[in-house]
């Protein structure tokens, strides 16, 4: 076996699963929270692309340098799709707290047409060009043919977010209050946790890893347009499924496998059956595990 | 203050009354309404008629009825479980932290960036609930699951929980449940030591009628909904109504 395609191929799986993770985060947690599948979470990730470009647009116009441009279009697209994220859970799921699950799920897939065809409306429905934000680093040039700046880039930067979220949610007030409504949401409130308050934040956050790996994808593959939030949904929901839904590192277990299945598969067997190798081991892993991975009720669900 | 579900009304115009620092009981056979009226002070359910007044320490008056739980629970009361609803996955100091919850301030802002003064009241927090942990006994399984606790010490986790709310209204429901009387008795104790330290009024649910007569300072007595007696632990022994409500007509003689 040649083992420097292999490490080509694994690298190429830990970039994506490290995407699907970024993403993945806002469905499982949450769901942990209010156990809502929030099917207009790969529209605020498509929004966070969005803003992504415009703000990239206008810096890059202005004569900003590459890196300065890559830091305040991130920026943008997390404060921006934050708001939505913000806003979407107070429109459509708060006023519907305490309603049949079905409701709310109904809810959401209302809203993810409703913004995939605002967007479509307000901008257009061509693919975009999205410009390369990423500098290539001169230290890296010697191995750039295995793993570019690029993917190293955006596997460190979701790493970080990863061990921070889990510091957050392991020893701050707000995480311990999380931790607290997503077990009992009734209790929480009984020892004077603001659970809107805490839903609220859950999804400001899941909002804000979504569009920085939005940024990030966008930068590396190069092009966005109304669309791409149905499918990266779609995987890191299959990733938050995979690793056990509700569970923070379930979804990260979750997407490194969903990023490695398909990129061995397509790299060893044939690229024309990329997301059905996907969904494949998707329904494998449900039929022998049904709870996910990591889903076992003993794990952090937050 | 009356509760009604549909056609049911399951609290019925109820009227009671806890005065500073006492310990007053409110019994009654299963399904008199007695938890339901917890649940609406409590603030899960909004009574259908009438008024619940609070007087907290610092003075003034304020109606409560409708209010969010959380914003119950800031405003001083504080309550318990007959099944116990402790947070199983984390640990007995993380449930106890919990209830420091609304005492503190730092947001989500201060858990991304760190300033000095979230840093220092976490730490603050922390130690409070260590110390309400040594009071209630509780401090040798600080860092153990509560779910992995004994069942004593989990109930006793309960109302250390609901004191770090720093509550001037303790409302226990049924803590006595399940106890074995050794358990019984340390609970006997734990609650008066904690009137007097604390210097919280108790409202307690309980079936156990030697803790209750033992405890309490005055006793109400519920029924379909109704008060049928109040009064104070002797008297409510040789109330009449009482002993039909709970034995039936025919022992009556």
């Amino acid at each position: 076996m040649d083992l420097q395609y292999f490490a080509e191929l694994f690298l190429g799986g830990l970039t994506r699963g490290s995407i699907y993770a970024l993403i993945a985060l806002g469905y499982t947690m949450v769901y942990g929270i209010i156990e809502l599948i929030n099917f207009a979470h790969g529209e605020i990730y498509m929004i966070g692309a969005f803003t992504g470009l415009i703000v990239a647009t206008v810096l890059t116009f202005a004569g900003f340098p590459t890196l300065a441009v890559l830091v305040l279009a991130s920026v943008a697209a997390v404060v921006y799709s934050s708001c939505y994220g913000f806003t979407m859970e107070k429109i459509a799921y708060k006023p519907l707290r305490g309603a049949p699950r079905l409701s709310v799920l109904i809810s959401a897939i209302g809203m993810s047409l409703f913004l995939q065809n605002y967007v479509l409306l307000a901008q257009t429905s061509d693919f975009l060009p999205f410009p390369s934000l990423v500098p290539d680093l001169a230290f890296w040039e010697p191995y750039a043919h295995i793993i570019s700046s690029q993917e190293i880039v955006i596997i460190s930067v979701t790493a970080t977010v990863m061990v921070l979220l889990n510091l957050l949610i392991k020893f701050t007030r707000m995480g311990k209050a999380m931790r607290a409504t997503s077990q009992d949401r009734e209790m929480a409130m009984l020892t004077g946790v603001d659970v809107n308050r805490v839903i609220s934040v859950t999804f400001v956050i899941g909002s804000a890893t979504a569009a920085l790996g939005a940024v990030l994808i966008a930068s590396h593959i190069g092009q966005i347009n109304f669309y791409i939030g149905f499918i990266a949904g779609i995987k890191a929901f299959v990733a938050a499924v995979l690793g056990g839904i509700g569970s923070v590192p379930g979804a990260v277990v979750g997407a490194l496998v969903l990023g490695w299945t398909e990129s061995f598969f397509t790299g060893y067997i044939s690229s024309d059956y990329e997301d059905v190798f996907a969904f494949i081991f998707l329904v494998v892993i449900l039929i022998f595990k049904p709870s996910g991975i990591l889903g076992r009720s003993e794990t952090q669900k937050v | 203050m009356s509760m009604d579900f549909g056609g049911l009304r399951a609290v019925d115009r109820l009227d009671l009354m806890i005065h500073r620092g006492e310990i007053v009981a409110l019994i009654g056979p299963n399904g008199a309404g007695k938890t339901t009226f917890f649940n609406c002070i409590t603030g899960l359910y909004t009574p259908t008629e009438g008024d619940i007044h609070i007087h907290p320490p610092g003075g003034g008056s304020k109606r409560i009825n409708g209010l969010k739980p959380n914003r119950v629970t800031e405003l001083g009361l504080a309550r318990t479980f007959q099944n116990i609803r402790l947070f199983q996955q984390m640990t007995v100091l993380e449930n106890v932290m919990i209830g420091r919850h609304c005492r503190l301030r730092s947001g989500i802002a201060g858990a991304v960036f760190r300033p000095p003064h979230t840093v220092s009241e976490e730490r603050q927090a922390a130690m409070d609930s260590y110390r309400i942990l040594e009071k209630i006994g509780l401090e040798s399984f600080v860092n153990d699951l509560a779910k992995n606790l004994p069942y004593g010490a989990q109930r006793r986790l309960e109302i250390a929980r609901a004191l770090a709310t720093e509550p001037f209204l303790l409302l226990l429901d049924e803590p006595a449940a399940g106890m074995n009387p050794h358990e019984t008795h340390e609970l006997d104790q734990l609650i008066l030591r904690l009137r007097e330290t604390e210097n919280v009024s108790i409202l307690l649910i309980e079936h156990d009628m030697k803790l209750v007569m033992s405890l309490s300072d005055r006793i109400y007595v519920m029924d379909y909904g109704r008060k049928i007696a109040e009064g104070a632990p002797g008297r409510i022994k040789n109330d009449p109504v009482v002993i039909k409500a709970y034995l039936g007509e025919e022992y009556v003689a």
